[in-house]
């Protein structure tokens, strides 16, 4: 028999270790293949418009680094595949086909696009029509992007499970709503938030590298014109992130309040809360939010938070200490404390008990409708039934308080930063750049440039911490907490595969960037 | 087999891709040596499937035990 006792302690963080890791190198190749994949797309309609061949040799420079990039992050992800079955074997049962179903659309779709698409893009030049070689351009770019959709759609059940019922037969989750599933109102918006971050990747890539060429004083028409298209591909990026953010945190206060709360450090919620810009938060240690009234030195943007979460400048705000007692919302239902919540877990565990062990007994499922009705009646608070402390239902705040804090940070740096590119390469206004001209500016202006490259990657690992530390202690919310869905298996095990995958990222990694480098100091090949 | 058939053009697309391929080479090898990892090494001996490996065909019980066993009586 198992007990939660006998899991090894070690065996959950080092599975999230484990899975943090792959799943933040898997991240690093991801928005870089999205992003350029647009950059290529323009680079090449530029191309098929003007006939001119210095456009066909700009999009076949970008293709080439969308190329080594994308040869890296091949494959990244089936690792993450692989630790489910692994480590977290309770898990990938329980969600069952919810999973199966976009996961392998997924690999079709990809197979079937990439297969035929990025052949034709690599090896079709002269081979195939101007119009055929760019649809497939675009098509490759589609394709990699309609794959992360259904990552997206399989990420944000998790967060906010929907379509779905469970069996205590079979022990899992059964769709009953493709359409629910896979056009979840959280899956839209997280997809679009993704897609648009990961634009500004690409974007800020592009301008960095158009930098250094012109840092360089080499290539400089190259540089020049996909710094414009770069920069203006960021531009329009930054300020969609930044609406659909916008949009994610309003799910997030509607069905994942307390990540949001953990992202705001917000202890005690009410009507008219402002947006905190800054507050000390330790970074390293969980705050006193049972005690605290608020985190110290706060400066906040009055009313900002009750406006962002309801639109309405009044509107209530839950903080933690509110998600853990329980609370009235504003249209009068009440949404209950977690010990309620525990006692409506631990209901629908005693249920399943009883029902599985009544059927092994040969007992028809026609007699057990009372065993059923309360699971399917206290099945969304399932995962509470394991939950011993109250605490452990809040996530680690300062994690999500600085990453949400680093994200929007640099996302705004972004917009002023493109905006500045963009006045610069276009000379605006004139009477600002008469004696300036962004191909011989001071050297540190282009090290800036470049320097914006690893802070967007930063921006966008951030978004993911924030994502995913903020659901904690969560697998699938509200129903599979961490130590219940991980296997068990001995830690030793996964902190050899650990180390094994750190190797083996940073040797990756390694060979990437200089592949990358190599291409990059080579630069374009021009036509005769 | 004609020339200008589709699909000699659509081989001939793939052979002459992967025959004249430069940078392309270098990719390819990396990319099979990952794979050769993953599925050779870390899938076969470091990810075996652990419900196929302690519970075949009997998965659904297996899970049910551990999902109540790990509740708190
Ligand atoms: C500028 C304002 C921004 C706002 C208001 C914003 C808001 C958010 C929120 C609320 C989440 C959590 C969503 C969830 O848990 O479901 C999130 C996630 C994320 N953000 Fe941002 N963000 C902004 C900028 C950026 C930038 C600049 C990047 C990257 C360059 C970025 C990349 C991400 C990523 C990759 C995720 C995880 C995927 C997801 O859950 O959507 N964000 N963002």
């Amino acid at each position: 028999m198992t007990n939660l006792l006998l899991i090894d302690a070690g065996t959950i963080e080092w599975s999230r270790a484990q899975f943090a890791l792959t799943a933040i190198y898997h991240w690093l190749f991801v928005p870089l293949t999205l992003g350029l994949a647009v950059i290529m797309g323009i680079m090449e309609t530029c191309y098929y418009r003007t006939k001119d061949t210095f456009w066909k040799d700009a999009a076949k420079f970008w293709q080439k680094l969308f190329g080594i990039n994308f040869a890296m992050g091949i494959a990244t992800g089936i690792i993450l595949e692989f630790e489910f079955g692994t480590n977290w074997s309770n898990y990938s049962w329980f969600v069952g086909d919810i999973f199966g179903a976009p996961l392998a659309v997924e690999g079709i779709v990809a197979f079937f696009m990439e297969s035929t698409f990025v052949a034709v893009m690599y090896f079709g030049w002269n081979k195939v029509s101007r119009g055929f070689h760019l649809a497939s351009t675009w098509l490759t770019g589609l394709g990699a992007t309609i794959s992360a959709w259904w990552i997206l759609v399989a990420n944000a059940w998790m967060q906010y499970p929907v379509g779905c019922e469970f069996n205590p037969d079979t022990m899992r989750h059964e769709m009953v709503s493709f359409s629910e599933v896979a056009l979840s109102p959280f899956a839209i918006s997280k997809f679009c938030h993704t897609v648009t971050s990961a634009w500004i990747v690409g974007a800020v890539f592009c301008v960095g590298v158009c930098c250094w060429y012109l840092m360089k004083k080499r290539d400089t028409r190259l540089a020049l014109e996909s710094l414009k298209i770069g920069a203006i591909v960021g531009l329009v990026a930054s300020l969609l992130a930044a609406a659909t953010g916008h949009k994610s945190a309003q799910d997030v206060a509607e069905v994942q309040p307390m990540k949001l709360a953990a992202m705001e450090a917000l202890y005690n919620g009410g009507t008219d809360v402002g947006l905190t810009a800054v507050a000390w938060v330790n970074p390293f240690s969980q705050p006193d939010y049972a005690n605290d009234e608020s985190a110290p030195l706060k400066i906040e943007m009055p009313y900002a938070l009750s406006f962002m979460a309801t639109n309405d400048i009044h509107g209530y705000v839950p903080g933690i200490n509110d998600l853990l007692n329980g609370y009235t919302k504003p249209d009068g239902t009440r949404e209950p404390s977690i010990d309620e919540k525990i006692e409506r877990g631990k209901k629908a565990i005693v249920a399943l008990a009883d029902y599985r062990k009544a059927r092994q007994e040969g007992v028809p499922v026609d007699s057990l409708g009372a065993q059923l009705a309360t699971i399917n009646e206290n099945m969304k608070y399932f995962g509470y039934g394991y939950i011993k402390d109250k605490d452990q239902v809040v996530p680690y705040i300062p994690i999500n308080f600085w990453a949400f804090r680093i994200m929007v940070g640099i996302g705004c740096l972004l917009i002023l930063f493109f905006a500045i590119v963009i006045a610069g390469a276009y000379k605006w206004p004139a009477k600002l750049w008469q004696k300036r001209d962004i191909t011989s500016l001071p050297h540190w202006h282009y090290w800036v440039a470049i320097a914006l490259i690893p802070l967007a990657y930063i921006a966008s690992e951030s978004g993911w911490l924030v994502a995913e530390f903020g659901r904690q202690p969560w697998t699938i919310q509200d129903m599979l907490p961490t130590w219940v869905a991980v296997s068990d298996l001995h830690s030793s095990s996964v902190i050899i595969t650990f180390f094994l995958f750190l190797i083996l990222f940073t040797t990756m990694l390694a060979v990437e960037i200089n592949i990358l480098i190599k291409q990059i100091k080579k630069g374009p090949d021009y036509s005769a | 087999m004609r020339k200008d058939s589709f699909i000699y053009r659509f081989f001939n697309l793939y052979y002459e891709g992967f025959r004249d391929m430069k940078l392309g080479r270098t990719l390819w090898t990396i990319i099979l040596i990952k794979l050769f990892i993953m599925f050779a090494i870390l899938k076969v001996f470091f990810f075996p499937n652990f419900l196929k490996e302690h519970a075949p065909g009997n998965e659904s019980s297996y899970v049910a035990t551990e999902l109540i066993d790990r509740a708190e009586p």
